[in-house]
C-alpha cells in the first residue's frame, strides 16, 4: 500500500528537495527574507522616500531623529535615510557585479584547468601566484593608479564603479577556481561523461551539458559567500578613503564620513555599520543554508 | 620531509621573484613624479641629476634589477652589519623612501613593533578564545552553548572590523570614557600605572582583531573535532576504559588539531592585511598605516617594499603550513 503510494506520488525534483532542506535552516530562511528586504529597500525605497540624498538643507544640519528625518541628518543637512538607501544601492550593486565577475573568472579557470589536462599546470600555478599576492595593498595601489584615468574616461561615478568591481573581481576568483577544478577532475572520470564522450560529444558540449550542471552547487555556495566578501571589501576600501567619493555615498563611505563626528554624534556611525553588518550576516546565513541544502549527504539525514 | 621542505623553499624563490616583478611593473605605471614638487628655481640639469640619484630615468629592466640588488643584497648586508657590528655593507645604495629620504627598511623596523604587538597579541588571544569554544561546541553539538557559539562566530565573522572598532570606540571611549580611542605608541611602560595604561590602550584594538580571528578559527576547530569524534579509535579509547577527559583532550584533540594548525598558520598573513584597517581606526602607527600614507603620497619605493614584505609573509606562512601539515600527519608526507 505504502509502496504504491510512494510510487504514485509526484516525482520529486532535485530543486524541490533542496528547497525543502533549505527551509529547515532557520537562519538561512531569516537571512533570505532580510536580504530580499534589503534588495527591495535599496531598489524601491527611493521611490517611496523621495528626498534627494544629495539635497543640502543646511538649516536642518546635524538634526536628530524626527518625523521629517527618521534617521537624522548629517553635517550638511542631507537626509540620512535617503543616503543609506542610495549607499546601499551602490554597495549591493558592487557586491553583486563583483561576485558575478569573480565567479565567471573562477568557473572558467576551474573548468578549463580541470577538463583540459594541458592547461591544468599553468592555470593552477597562476592561481597559486594570485593567492600569494598581498591583496589589500594591491587593491589600494591599483585603485590609486587607475582612478583618475577611469574617472576621465567614464565620468566620476561610473569610472570608480567599474574600477572597484573589476579590482574586487580579479582578486577574489581563486577559491572558486580551486573548488570547481577539484570537482571537475572527479566528474571527468565518471561513467556518464565517458558515455557522452563515447558517442562523440564535443568537449564544449560536454562541459556545458554534463560538467557545468554538476558543479553548480559549489558555484552557488561560493557565489553567495562572494557577495558578502565583495560588500565587505568595497566598504573597507571606502573606509580607508580610497573607494567611492564622498558625494557618491556607499555604506562604507558613510561610515568613514561619520567617524569624523564620532565625538559629537556617535549614533551616526550606527546606521551604515548596521546596514553592512546585517546584510553580510544575512548573506552568510544564506550561504550556510545553501551549503547544507545542496549537500546530498546532509539532505539524506 | 627534508627534501620536501627544501623543494618547497626553492619553489618559493621564483614565486617571490615573479610577485616582485608584478608589483614593480604595476607601480611603474604610477602617475606620481617625486621631483614634481621641487621648486622651479632648480636648474634643469640639477633636476636631472636629482632624478638620476633617485634611480629614475633608467630603462625599466635596469631599474628592476637595481631594486632587486638593493632589496636582497644591500639591505640584507646592512641588516647583518647592523645586528653584528661588522662593517660589511660599506656605502652600498639602500632602498630610499621618497617621502623622508631615509632608508625604507629602517622605517619599517621602527614601525614593526607596534604592528607586532597589536596583531600578534590579538592573534594569540583569538586562538586562545577559539580553541576551547570550538572543542566544547563540537563535544556538545546542538546544545545551547553550541547554538550561541555558532551565532556569535557568525556575527564575528560577518561584522567588519571597521564597524566593531568604531562601535567599541563609541561605547567605551565616547559614552563611558573608560578606554582611550587612540593608541599612543610613544607610551613607555615604567611602573604599574603606566603598565595599566598600556593594557587599557591595547584592549580595544586587540579585542576587535581577536573577535574576528576567533570567529573563523573556532568554526574550523568545531568542524575538525566533529570529523574525529565519531571515528573508530575514539570508541576504542572509550571501550578500553580511558577517562572521557583523556579521550577528548588527548586522542581527539590531537588529531583534530592537525588541520586547525595549518589554518592558523595560513591565517597569519591575512591578519597582517586586516591590521591595515584596525590600525587606521585606532591610529596605531604600524605597518598598515605606513602603507596607507605611502600610497597617498605615491612613495613608490615604500609601497613596493611594504607590499613585497606582505607577499613574503604570505609565501613564508604557506610554506610553514605545508611543512607543519607534513610533520603532524605522517599519512600525507610528500616524499
Amino acid at each position: 500500500m505504502t509502496d504504491i503510494e510512494a510510487f504514485s506520488a509526484p516525482p520529486r525534483s532535485h530543486w524541490n528537495d533542496v528547497w525543502h532542506q533549505f527551509r529547515t535552516h532557520k537562519g538561512a530562511l531569516a537571512g533570505s527574507i532580510f536580504f530580499a528586504l534589503v534588495l527591495l529597500g535599496v531598489s524601491l525605497g527611493p521611490l517611496i522616500w523621495t528626498i534627494d540624498p544629495q539635497f543640502i538643507d543646511i538649516r536642518a544640519r546635524n538634526s536628530g531623529v524626527s518625523l521629517a528625518h527618521p534617521l537624522g541628518t548629517d553635517q550638511l543637512g542631507r537626509d540620512t535615510l535617503a543616503r543609506i538607501m542610495a549607499g546601499g544601492r551602490t554597495s549591493v550593486a558592487v557586491g553583486l557585479t563583483a561576485m558575478l565577475l569573480s565567479l565567471l573568472l573562477g568557473t572558467a579557470v576551474g573548468v578549463v584547468a580541470g577538463f583540459f589536462r594541458r592547461m591544468d599546470g599553468p592555470l593552477m600555478r597562476a592561481t597559486d601566484l594570485f593567492l600569494a599576492l598581498p591583496l589589500l595593498p594591491l587593491l589600494l595601489v591599483i585603485i590609486l593608479l587607475f582612478r583618475d584615468a577611469l574617472r576621465a574616461a567614464f565620468g566620476p561615478e561610473t569610472g570608480i564603479f567599474i574600477l572597484i568591481v573589476f579590482v574586487i573581481g580579479i582578486t577574489s576568483w581563486m577559491q572558486a577556481a580551486r573548488i570547481v577544478r577539484a570537482d571537475v577532475l572527479a566528474l571527468k572520470e565518471r561513467e556518464f561523461v565517458l558515455a557522452a564522450r563515447s558517442i562523440g560529444t564535443p568537449s564544449w558540449r560536454l562541459i556545458t551539458r554534463h560538467i557545468l550542471p554538476n558543479v553548480l552547487s559549489p558555484i552557488m555556495v561560493s557565489a553567495t559567500l562572494g557577495i558578502a566578501t565583495a560588500i565587505i571589501t568595497e566598504s573597507a576600501l571606502s573606509f580607508l578613503g580610497l573607494g567611492f567619493p564622498s558625494d557618491f555615498p556607499t555604506w562604507g563611505r558613510l561610515l568613514f564620513d561619520s567617524t569624523d563626528y564620532l565625538q559629537q554624534y556617535p549614533e551616526r556611525v550606527i546606521w551604515p555599520g548596521l546596514a553592512i553588518s546585517l546584510t553580510v550576516l544575512s548573506v552568510n546565513y544564506i550561504g550556510d543554508g545553501l551549503r547544507d541544502a545542496l549537500d546530498p549527504r546532509i539532505r539524506a539525514k | 620531509m627534508f627534501h620536501y621542505t627544501v623543494r618547497r623553499l626553492l619553489y618559493a624563490i621564483p614565486t617571490l621573484l615573479l610577485i616582485s616583478l608584478i608589483l614593480f611593473l604595476l607601480l611603474d605605471l604610477a602617475p606620481g613624479d617625486p621631483t614634481a614638487q621641487l621648486p622651479l628655481t632648480i636648474p634643469p640639469d640639477v633636476k636631472e641629476r636629482i632624478r638620476a640619484s633617485l634611480g629614475l630615468g633608467e630603462p625599466i629592466h635596469i631599474r628592476y634589477l637595481l631594486w632587486l640588488q638593493q632589496f636582497f643584497v644591500n639591505e640584507s648586508l646592512h641588516l647583518i652589519s647592523e645586528l653584528t657590528g661588522w662593517d660589511i655593507s660599506g656605502d652600498r645604495q639602500r632602498v630610499i623612501s621618497w617621502q623622508t629620504r631615509s632608508p625604507v627598511v629602517d622605517i619599517v623596523i621602527q614601525r614593526l613593533p607596534q604592528t607586532l604587538w597589536v596583531v600578534g597579541l590579538s592573534y594569540v588571544v583569538g586562538i586562545a578564545i577559539a580553541l576551547p569554544i570550538g572543542i566544547i561546541s563540537a563535544y556538545r553539538q546542538y546544545s545551547w552553548f553550541d547554538q550561541v557559539g555558532t551565532f556569535v562566530s557568525m556575527v564575528g565573522f560577518s561584522v567588519p572590523t571597521f564597524f566593531t572598532g568604531v562601535l567599541l570606540i563609541v561605547i567605551f571611549s565616547v559614552h563611558l570614557g573608560w578606554l582611550p580611542s587612540i593608541y599612543d605608541t610613544t607610551h613607555v611602560v615604567t611602573d604599574w600605572n603606566s603598565f595599566l595604561f598600556q593594557i587599557r590602550q591595547l584592549l580595544m584594538p586587540v579585542f576587535v582583531l581577536a573577535l574576528f580571528n576567533a570567529a573563523q578559527i573556532s568554526r574550523f576547530m568545531r568542524a575538525s573535532m566533529l570529523d574525529n569524534l565519531n571515528l573508530d579509535y575514539v570508541r576504542t579509547a572509550r571501550s578500553k576504559g580511558l577517562a572521557e577527559r583523556a579521550v577528548i583532550l588527548v586522542h581527539v584533540l590531537r588529531n583534530s588539531m592537525i588541520p586547525v594548525v595549518t589554518v592558523i598558520a595560513l591565517g597569519v598573513p591575512s591578519v597582517f592585511g586586516g591590521a591595515i584597517i584596525t590600525e587606521q581606526i585606532f591610529k596605531v602607527n604600524g605597518l598598515g598605516q605606513l602603507l596607507i600614507i605611502a600610497i597617498e603620497a605615491s612613495d613608490i619605493p615604500m609601497v613596493q617594499t611594504l607590499s613585497f614584505i606582505f607577499a613574503i609573509l604570505i609565501v613564508l606562512f604557506n610554506l610553514i603550513a605545508d611543512v607543519i601539515y607534513g610533520i603532524l600527519d605522517p599519512r600525507i608526507r610528500y616524499d
